[in-house]
């Protein structure tokens, strides 16, 4: 399988006045296609922190940071703004749907950077909500869905182009947990159609789903294991 | 390039969902621009106002004309040093039209007010002038129905009058005016022509509203032969204006007789003055226009700029989404001034509908229309001012850090 993802020696430091905060303190990680990792840690451990790097929304301090091969540590905004279209979807704890645009527009938004044409995009983000079972909603406003729901559009949008990884920070931190084992379920299925899937979790119930686990603190990789009970979602439900 | 047209129309839909959710805001944060677009917009239709009165009354009486008068046109000299002096009389009139060899007509012109009677009908206050056959040239106005009268009515103080298009509408609006008799003060006149509708200009009284009588009949039935009269000659041709005017001068100081170290005691005012004097009023409308515009769009501009940065600022998480997403700074800059731009051409637009009424009542003094161009130009000043006055905002949205701006509640 080849590799993905290489972190190394990645380093991130805060400049908080006076103060130095050294979110992350040496990172070293190689993730390979089609994985399914959870990042597990205690809260200000530094998991928001790697997971904004490894979706090219932040710059490491220090470190090398290598995606499908090439280096984006030392691109500049405009660049990493083209690979975060291109090669990564992210989903977010609080959904971060566009409020005033309905399902279709929110989903369409990463093509439209992408610069597809109109009829090209509509397709694509049609195709992207039916994986996600929400067609019926197409022209709902994220107001008038449930919590479930939004997270869904937010995983089609991150969906629709098609990218090398799918990042997600505590994509059930704001669901109750019926709904949040129904987003699993979700990954699961994407990652069964050959996704390369990275959830930031604080549950151990949620991180079993993924095949590997990475636990995190105090800005370091302290264990890198395989997951020995797998959990997988019983039905992957479409509504 | 498709790049930018698909970001371009995303940027208008979401403004044009921006200013619908913030109808109020949006409005008023448009008044100085809608005052700016409202001034520049009347400006732009009084001056060609302006210009289609003064074609139309003014260029009609002619360029070759001389007006041989007491005053000069436009004031700005001394008045009390020439108030006191003479009046020109018939017989400077004669002398010109014997010696005056670059002219082609030399009429007398003279006037008063009186009512004017038909039958039961009556016009107050009218202008009654004496003047000759010549006037029929010199003037440069046309007769519409009959005809003016003859050197020999004229001469012989004849009771014919020719009469104005309005003294011809208030006096005879259902039958025809000419051979009929009317009063004029006191005196039965009747009536040989009505002259074509002239208009008015600068809310001067109005020429159609006017009798023009037999200059020897005037004297002896309005006037003593003492008052002052105007002389208008009409050179032989355009070119040849200048030095008419000169030998006018020259028989005019002789016939006043006046030394050679005198001044002039007399003006022979020429339309050119005419035409100075309307582009300084012209001058003065753009100037103060030009100045409330540009007054009103720097205070709107400063408006739309600090709206929208409160816009950027409210909509820093939406900005950092897109980012998120994959927009390039071109794109989120691209779709705040966009924003901006449409904003002030919704200012444009109100103002344009504002100032549309308010054109027709200036149509009221002065008959005129909006040009088209002035529209174009005030909705590309809009724009302009909306790229301007967003750039500032936009630039700040689009250098915005994705991570900060998600994190902003
Ligand atoms: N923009 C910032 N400025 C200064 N310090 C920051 C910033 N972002 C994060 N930090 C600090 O870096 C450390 C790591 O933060 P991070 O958000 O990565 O933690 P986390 O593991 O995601 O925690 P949680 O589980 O609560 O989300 C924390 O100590 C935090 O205070
Ligand atoms: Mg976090």
């Amino acid at each position: 399988m080849s590799t993905i993802i290489r972190l190394f020696n990645i380093t991130k430091v805060y400049q908080m006045g006076e103060e130095e905060v050294h979110a992350l303190q040496g990172v070293n990680l190689e993730i390979k296609k089609n994985e399914y990792v959870a990042i597990m840690g205690p809260s200000g451990s530094g998991k928001s922190t790697l997971m904004n790097i490894i979706g090219c929304l932040d710059t490491p301090t220090a470190g090398l940071y290598e995606l499908n091969g090439t280096n984006v540590s030392e691109m500049n905004d405009n660049q990493l703004a083209k690979i975060r279209n291109k090669e990564i979807g992210f989903v977010f704890q609080t959904f971060n749907l566009l409020a005033r645009s309905d399902v279709l527009h929110n989903v369409e938004l990463p093509l439209i950077y992408g610069g597809f044409s109109s009829a090209e995009r509509k397709r694509l983000a049609k195709e992207a909500i039916e994986r996600v079972g929400l067609s019926d909603r197409m022209h709902h406003k994220p107001n008038e869905l449930s919590g479930g729901q939004r997270q869904r559009v937010a995983i089609a949008r991150a969906l629709v182009t098609n990218p090398s990884i799918l990042l997600a920070d505590e994509p059930t931190g704001n669901l109750d947990s019926r709904t949040g084992e129904e987003i699993m379920g979700l990954f699961d299925m994407l990652h069964q159609q050959g996704n390369t899937i990275i959830v930031v979790t604080h549950e151990e119930e949620i991180a079993a789903h993924a095949h590997r686990m990475v636990r995190i603190r105090d800005g370091k990789v302290e264990r890198d294991e395989m997951v020995k009970h797998r959990r997988i979602a019983k039905s992957i439900v479409t509504s | 390039m498709r790049y930018l047209l698909t970001e371009f129309k995303e940027g208008l839909l979401i403004s044009l969902q921006a200013i619908r959710a913030n109808k109020m805001r949006s409005a008023l944060t448009t008044l100085g621009i809608v005052i700016g677009i409202v001034s520049v917009t009347l400006m732009g239709t009084a001056i060609e106002g302006l210009d289609r009165a003064f074609n139309k009354s003014i260029a009609a009486i002619g360029a070759d004309v001389l007006y041989v008068q007491k005053f000069p046109w436009g004031g700005g000299q001394d008045w009390w040093r020439i108030r006191n002096r003479r009046d020109i009389q018939i017989r400077h009139e004669r002398a010109i039209e014997k010696q005056a060899s670059l002219a082609q007509a030399v009429t007398p012109v003279t006037g008063t007010r009186r009512q004017v009677k038909y039958e039961r009908k009556l016009v107050e206050n009218v202008v009654v002038v004496g003047t000759d056959a010549d006037f029929i040239e010199t003037a440069g106005a046309t007769i519409a129905f009959g005809r003016f009268f003859t050197p020999m009515e004229a001469d012989g103080g004849r009771p014919v009058c020719a009469i104005g298009s309005e003294i011809a509408v208030n006096l005879f609006p259902n039958e025809n005016p000419i051979g009929k008799t009317i009063k004029v003060g006191n005196y039965a006149y009747r009536v040989v022509g009505v002259f074509e509708r002239q208009g008015n200009f600068l809310g001067m009284e109005s020429l159609d509203n006017r009798v023009y009588i037999p200059i020897n009949r005037f004297f002896s039935e309005f006037a003593n032969s003492r008052q002052g009269i105007q002389v208008w000659v009409k050179a032989v041709s355009l070119d040849q204006v200048e030095n008419a005017k000169e030998e006018v001068r020259g028989i005019m100081r002789k016939a006043r007789g006046l030394k050679p170290r005198d001044e002039d005691d007399f003006a022979i005012n020429q339309q050119e003055i005419l035409i100075q004097t309307f582009n300084s009023i012209g001058v003065v409308i753009a100037g103060v226009g030009l100045f409330i515009t540009g007054l009103a769009l720097f205070v709107g501009g400063i408006g739309i700029m600090n709206i929208m940065f409160v816009s950027v600022t409210e909509r820093t998480k939406e900005i950092g989404i897109r980012k998120a997403i994959g927009a390039p700074r071109r794109a989120i800059l691209l779709q705040f001034l966009v924003e901006s731009a449409a904003l002030c051409l919704l200012g444009g637009i109100i103002g344009l509908a504002t100032a549309f009424p308010l054109s027709l009542i200036i149509d009221q003094v002065l008959p005129t229309a909006m040009p088209v161009s002035i529209v174009i130009v005030a909705l590309l000043v809009s724009i302009f001012v909306g790229i301007v006055s967003g750039f500032l905002p936009a630039y700040r949205a689009s250098r915005l850090d994705p991570v900060d701006a998600l994190r902003y509640e």
